[in-house]
């Protein structure tokens, strides 16, 4: 025998592969088509936004825990970096730097580090990130570079709404959806991303890809994304059967306005989703109420963020009151 | 689709490594360390001497109560010892040691009992022997088997459930024994059924163990009212009350036993030892034990006495190999770390597993990132996550109404959980003091 001394330890004495790191690392990759796509829409300004959205959110958590908490670093969790790919993915490829920064320090500052670190957050930190932006710089953050015309060079010229904000627009001026029909972007142009929005919010078929690919690895379970979008769609079809003029279409709410982002990437955040899966069906039927609410009667044309946000405050609640069965709690079998 | 449990459970790696070595005879050994409390409930009460001179099958310590058990004899020898020794819990416990008579010869006769089918006993006199006899659950719970068997006038019975499952990666000693002693272990259900007068056993055996289902289907081909169910490959299936969950669909209703649902439930090791008992006159002095690991380099199957040394054991595998970290007694999920190779075999050891250095050690526990794995897992449908944390934070009385004292201990959730947390451990400590306080209560 070695001379290193035997370890005595309670069971279980095997564990399986996974770990938090590969769960994390795990999102970069299924992140990666998504980021392509806006590569190769928006150009130079995709690839800028990002890294300074990624080294930002990795420099803050180092400073802060080094030097403010004095606590161990932990920014190659993976953790930080998919922050800063998130937030980034969540803003136009024209922002200036200096409040990517600013977003990057509420995101990881404020939302993660301030609640005590991974795992403590109540509220998603890139989204936290974003709607910050969004109250304190509305102009900038929701005038988007139009597609197609910028993917080579730097956009700064040519800016247009998304269309879910062409759509809201219209309709507050009285135009109805057959005249928008022109103004927004075919569905095929949105399912690829040919259209103007955030970074990586556009191409849905990018994400889908990244998504199924963490439901294979089960990095999160079908329930979040598909009870979220279903409500999206079972609503907005409700309206737009009732009023097609006035209502657009649960295809254009689906494909627009970072539905499918969210779904996948945003709502079912580990650590700010809940535990059960009926938990999660719950939270993720709330988000959809939620964000067609905003979309249809707010006065923002986009409510993902905010839906997010908001239902991530219930997750505490819904923990404890959607717990899973206890096993032999009712007994439902007879002896025959 | 196989028959499984539905809520939760795991699939860890196999490792069945020893799954096509017969079993073997152990060498005797020279000396035996029977420990007196090698079951659940209270310690046996030594009746033997300094000195005195004992025969196999003798018995040296009496059942101390009903939850109790008599221990007899492994060997013929002297009692040169009475003292405590560290046993495979990691306390000291008092044992009895017996030097062998390398002279008697009843030690060495390999006697290999002809197959006896008729079954001669009253239904009363099977049970008083399975008391007498000192069989307990030879699956790893070790409880008395005569008082599991003890069913009170009125309740309810109609099914006997034979566990085939085996379900902790590693191990194979209950499969072995059913490949190879399948005609007596059909006898032996035969001696419950008859001793519990139903007319119904269904015997469970995980689908990695194809050729023992294909044993007993072929024994059980005449038989009325004994089946056997496949049932698909998953952890902790060789807990009870996910047995009968997934055999019978019938669920023990919580803080209950399988008797609450007229469930019976034995290990196939139990029943070999219960037909030895009945049919040969044999007390529980020996037992099958998978010696086993990665590195072993003569992993195999063994018939052990009762108070063998592990040593001896390691010593007939070839010896510790390199790199050697950890020694369990048990299977990997729910087996026991042993401190040295000094301790003995005990009534409960299913299995030695050496671990070498890449597997031995934890990794170091993380946050929490509440991906819920734990949950999901959990067999008994709790919240891992939200009991270690009660626990951390010394809110015992929440975690009691959480249901910590339901856990099985499986270990499901600190395998899978991917910020290595060591949910169990706490929750143990947990169990522990909840348990306390409800004694301090009453």
């Amino acid at each position: 025998m070695s001379n290193q001394p035997i370890i005595v330890s309670a069971s279980p004495h095997v564990h399986s592969d996974r770990t938090s790191k590969k769960l994390m690392y795990d999102v970069v990759i299924a992140l990666i088509p998504a980021f392509l796509v806006s590569l190769y829409v928006f150009g130079v300004g995709a690839l800028i936004v990002t890294s300074v959205a990624i080294i930002s959110c990795l420099l803050f958590e180092y400073l802060i825990q080094r030097y403010l908490l004095k606590t161990a670093v932990t920014i190659n969790d993976g953790s930080a970096l998919i922050t800063g790919i998130l937030l980034a993915f969540n803003l136009p490829s024209n922002l200036p730097i200096w409040m990517i920064i600013v977003g990057s320090l509420v995101a990881v500052g404020v939302a993660k580090l301030s609640f005590g670190g991974l795992g403590f957050n109540i509220f998603n930190p890139a989204l936290v990130g974003r709607v910050f932006l969004l109250v304190s710089f509305p102009v900038q953050m929701t005038m988007w570079p139009t597609a197609v015309e910028n993917s080579t060079k730097i956009a700064d010229a040519v800016t247009g709404a998304t269309p879910l904000g062409i759509i809201k627009e219209g309709l507050m001026f009285g135009e109805t959806m057959t005249d928008l029909s022109s103004k927004i972007p075919s569905n095929m142009d949105m399912l690829l991303g040919i259209t103007g929005g955030s970074l990586g919010e556009m191409s849905a078929i990018a994400l889908l890809i990244g998504g199924l690919y963490l439901i294979i690895r089960k990095v999160i379970s079908w329930h979040i994304p598909v009870a979220m979008l279903g409500t999206i769609a079972v609503m907005t079809g409700i309206f737009w059967l009732v009023n097609p003029e006035h209502y657009a279409n649960p295809l254009i709410h689906i494909l627009s306005g970072g539905a499918i982002l969210g779904a996948f990437f945003m709502a079912t955040d580990l650590v700010t989703s809940p535990v059960t899966k009926k938990g999660m069906v719950i939270f993720a039927i709330g988000i959809g109420v939620i964000t067609v609410v905003i979309r249809l009667f707010g006065a923002y044309p986009e409510g993902v963020s905010f839906a997010i946000i908001i239902m991530n405050a219930f997750v505490p609640l819904i923990n404890s009151y959607f717990k899973p069965r206890r096993f032999g709690a009712k007994i439902k079998s007879k002896i025959v | 689709m196989l028959k499984t449990f539905p809520k939760g459970g795991i699939h860890p790696p196999e490792n069945k490594l020893t799954s096509s070595k017969n079993i073997k005879r152990m060498p005797v050994p020279k000396v035996v360390y029977v420990p007196i409390s090698q079951h659940i409930g209270i310690p046996s009460e030594i009746v033997v001497n300094v000195k005195d001179k004992v025969e196999i099958g003798q018995v040296i310590a009496k059942s101390g109560g009903f939850v109790s058990s008599n221990i007899h004899s492994p060997v013929a020898g002297t009692v040169t010892k009475l003292d405590k020794i560290i046993d495979t819990s990691g306390y000291k416990k008092q044992c009895i040691v017996i030097r062998t008579d390398v002279k008697n010869e009843s030690n060495f006769e390999e006697i290999e009992y002809p197959l006896k089918k008729e079954i001669e006993l009253q239904p009363k006199e099977i049970l008083q022997r399975i008391n007498d006899f000192g069989i307990v659950g030879l699956g790893g719970a070790t409880f008395p088997s005569h008082v599991k068997l003890n069913v009170k006038e009125g309740v309810k019975l109609d099914c006997l459930v034979i566990n085939g499952v085996e379900c902790e990666p590693y191990l194979t000693a209950d499969h072995r024994l059913m490949l190879e002693k399948g005609e007596e272990i059909l006898v032996g259900i035969k001696i419950l059924m008859h001793a519990l007068h139903i007319d119904k056993a269904i015997i469970g055996i995980e689908n990695n163990k194809k050729d023992a289902i294909e044993i007993f289907k072929n024994l059980t081909s005449t038989e009325k009212g004994i089946q056997v169910a496949a049932l698909q490959v998953k952890y902790p299936q060789g807990g009870e009350k996910q047995l009968v969950r997934a055999l019978l669909k019938r669920e023990v209703p919580k803080n209950g036993l399988p008797l609450d649902v007229g469930v019976i439930v034995h290990n196939v090791g139990t029943i070999f030892a219960i037909y030895q008992a009945i049919q040969h006159n044999k007390p529980l002095i020996e037992r099958v034990v998978t010696v086993t690991g990665k590195k072993v380099e003569n992993a195999s199957n063994f018939w052990v006495k009762i108070g063998t040394p592990i040593s001896d054991l390691i010593t007939e595998v070839g010896g510790l190999p390199e790199g050697t970290r950890k020694i369990v007694n048990g299977g990997p999920m729910m087996g026991k770390a042993i401190k040295n190779t000094d301790v003995p075999v005990t009534k409960g050891t299913s299995g030695i597993l050496v671990i070498s250095e890449d597997e031995a050690s934890r990794g170091e526990p993380k946050n929490c990132i509440r991906c819920g794995e734990c949950v999901s897992v959990c067999p008994m449908g709790l919240e891992p996550h939200l009991l270690m944390n009660l626990t951390e934070k010394g809110f015992y009385e929440k975690a009691s109404n959480e249901d910590i004292m339901t856990c099985i201990e499986c270990g499901s959730c600190s395998y899978v959980c991917p910020s290595h947390r060591p949910l169990l451990d706490y929750i143990r400590f947990g169990k522990n003091i909840v348990k306390k306080l409800e004694t301090a209560k009453n």
